[in-house]
């Protein structure tokens, strides 16, 4: 029973982990290009909308992850647009994208609510069904989760061992210097727009292709938030980002698991163990985070003209 | 001194003629553009619109409920707007508003025997705390350093309604015969319901939420603290060197913002249901943002943008009800609105200010 719950726990923390990490990957490299992104919950969405929808029209999951990653990259573009063109205030475009993304997500997905679909396929980790107390069903997950800390690596490689992840970040420390060194800024926060909504549509769809196998409205229930404050938490690190997204990844399996074996605490107390959680670390660790944060971080930057 | 006068009117009235085209001209492209998205969903988006107008500004009715709606909108607007002028980024309205409507609601099943002389002042005052205490947490993190409050209002919004889903499905639930089917508390003694006006569900929430208003605006524009609050947010630093004390002025405004928000909540359960439901807001919360966003805290223009967005709220129940377009709809309304004031269109006839 406890080995079971323990097992549960730790299989489900991989899992619910895996989405999370994604969207904080994409919001690590935005915010080191000094771009706060809160619109990623509406990106999410997107991503979660059309991922389903496409996947449940083609009956191919994988299209349907890369239609949602290239549809949550454009719909970044709108933020970008805003925030490098127009100079427009970071939280308030972010905001904006929030709302269109909660609205359009709601309008493509309407035609699926209800609908089921197969879902990308499990692969069990080789030679752990050999484990005589492992039980069959645990650890084994698709290859979104397979990929995700690996990504995280490929990440923190583009980020912080070439020129590129070098622009990138000056961009995010000191948009001045990067100028005078001859970098396009504009150019630059736009391929970190892109990324950032690639990854977010991802994870937005895998937890509607893969995880969950359906579409609700308003399903990645403040994911995107909590993926700011993980970046916070993570101080800007991708690899430290794994961290973040298996804590919180911990906090709702917990709560699922504990639901699922008829625990006695309230539903409701248990749904706000990973938003609680999400604060409660943000409160330990925050006191550290302006020393770690891109110098630039939300500054217009006025003078590439 | 006539001649200063007259000059202060015209200027004056420059200045609003300058507002008001500005907002015309908002509303005119978002509603174009939410066309194309009405047309690009396969629904007919002059019908929607003939609809939508013909019934909240061509029926007495229609015109009542436009108000109803338009209550929690100016609240939640006014629990943002001020905030805003200490720098501070209050995205929590939704959170503040259930937090008071869960306090109200305890206070109202709790005094079951008041009079409504006394009931109403005390569902105020619970209202307000309520909310009020929710914001203050916010405040205080920020305070103190330790968390930016705009993350910390976002990621309460999530927990609020659970606290409310947590009473409502389990120590409040009502266990009247044939209540039980939907989960709300028991209903609140006539003497807590607020009372309303003219035959119809327009309550005195009105008459709060236009004093809010009234009292921001004094607050803000005419008070020795309304100053200090600019000067801080204009230059934080500054305002520390001269001795004014960030921290107590956070808490103290996100207090009150809160409390504000607290007030909506309180109304909407108390006037309306006469019971504490789960997730009875429509986001009236994040609309109260967009709102104080849009008009850059002016009140006058919060009054003239929470009655076009209470329309669009009626417009988006009525759409949904008609041609089954989902209520989130309206999301995509509010995000062009946004949308096009964030990106200044530089045209000749749009008069853009410059926000900091």
């Amino acid at each position: 029973m406890t080995g079971d719950l323990i097992q549960g726990v730790v299989s489900g923390t991989i899992m619910y982990g895996a989405p999370l990490l994604y969207v904080t990957l994409g919001e690590v490299i935005g915010q080191r290009a000094g771009m706060v992104n809160l619109g990623l919950e509406g990106i999410m969405l997107i991503g979660a909308s059309v991922g389903f929808a496409v996947a449940s029209d083609s009956g191919n999951p994988w299209v349907g992850i890369g239609a949602a990653g290239v549809a949550g990259a454009l719909f970044n573009l709108v933020y970008g647009y805003l925030v490098v063109n127009r100079k427009a205030n970071q939280l308030a475009s972010g905001l904006a994208v929030m709302f269109l993304g909660i609205g359009v997500s709601a309008m493509i997905g309407r035609a699926y609510v209800g609908k089921g679909i197969a879902g990308l396929v499990r692969y069990q980790i080789p030679g752990i069904s050999n484990i005589s107390w492992v039980s069959k069903t645990m650890f084994s997950y698709d290859l979104l989760v397979y990929f995700a800390v690996p990504i995280a690596f490929v990440v923190w490689w583009f980020l912080f061992r070439t020129r590129w992840g070098l622009s990138l970040r000056a961009v995010g420390e000191s948009p001045a210097a990067a100028f005078a060194a001859g970098r396009r800024i504009s150019w630059l926060k736009y391929q970190a727009a892109l990324v950032c909504g690639f990854l977010g549509g991802v994870a937005g769809a895998h937890l509607s292709v893969a995880l969950a196998r359906t579409w609700t409205e308003g399903m990645t229930g403040g994911r995107g938030f909590i993926a700011v404050a993980l970046v916070i938490f993570s101080k800007w690190h991708p690899l430290r980002a794994i961290v973040g997204a298996l804590l919180f990844g911990g906090a709702v399996t917990l709560q699922l698991q504990l639901q699922a074996k008829g625990s006695s605490i309230s539903p409701f107390v248990l749904n706000m163990i990973p938003y609680a959680l999400t604060l409660g670390v943000l409160l330990v660790w925050g006191g550290a985070r302006r020393f770690a944060a891109p110098a630039a971080l939300g500054r217009v930057y006025h003078g590439e003209e | 001194m006539a001649r200063l006068l007259r000059a202060t009117v015209r200027k004056m009235q420059t200045g609003w003629v300058i507002a008001g085209r500005r907002y015309v001209i908002i509303l005119v492209v978002a509603i174009a553009a939410y066309a194309a998205v009405l047309l690009l969903a396969g629904k007919d988006p002059i019908k929607a619109y003939v609809d939508t107008f013909s019934f909240t500004l061509g029926s007495s009715y229609g015109f009542s409920e436009v108000l109803v709606r338009m209550i929690p909108l100016l609240l939640t607007a006014v629990a943002v707007a001020l905030p805003s002028r200490l720098g501070l980024i209050n995205v929590g309205g939704e959170g503040q508003l259930y937090m008071g409507a869960w306090l109200a609601t305890w206070g109202a099943i709790t005094f079951t025997s008041l009079p409504q002389a006394a009931f109403v002042p005390l569902l105020i005052v619970l209202g307000f705390l309520g909310g009020g205490a929710w914001a203050s947490v916010a405040g205080f993190f920020r305070a103190r350093g330790l968390v930016n409050e705009t993350i910390t209002t976002l990621l309460m919004n999530y927990i609020a309604p659970l606290i409310i889903g947590f009473f409502v499905y389990g120590s409040w639930r009502s266990r009247e015969i044939g209540a039980s089917a939907f989960p709300q508390s028991p209903a609140f003694p006539s003497a807590a319901r607020l009372p309303q006006f003219f035959g119809t569900r327009v309550h005195l929430g009105l008459v709060l939420a236009l004093v809010a208003l009234a009292l921001y605006w004094f607050v803000v524009e005419r008070t020795k603290w309304g100053l200090k609050m600019r000067a801080i947010g204009g230059n934080p630093e500054a305002a520390r060197r001269v001795g004014i004390r960030l921290g107590i002025y956070m808490v103290t405004v996100m207090f009150v913002a809160g409390g504000i928000a607290g007030l909506a909540g309180m109304a909407e359960v108390s006037a309306l249901f006469g019971r504490l439901r789960a997730g009875f807001s429509p986001g009236y919360g994040f609309v109260g943002f967009l709102i104080s966003w849009l008009t850059n805290g002016s009140p006058l223009g919060i009054l003239v943008m929470s009655f076009v967005l209470a329309i669009v709220f009626s417009g988006g129940s009525l759409l949904q009800i008609t041609q089954g377009v989902p209520f989130a709809a309206i999301n995509v309304l509010m995000a062009i609105i946004l949308l096009v004031v964030l990106a200044r269109p530089r045209l000749a006839w749009v008069p853009s200010r410059r926000r900091p």
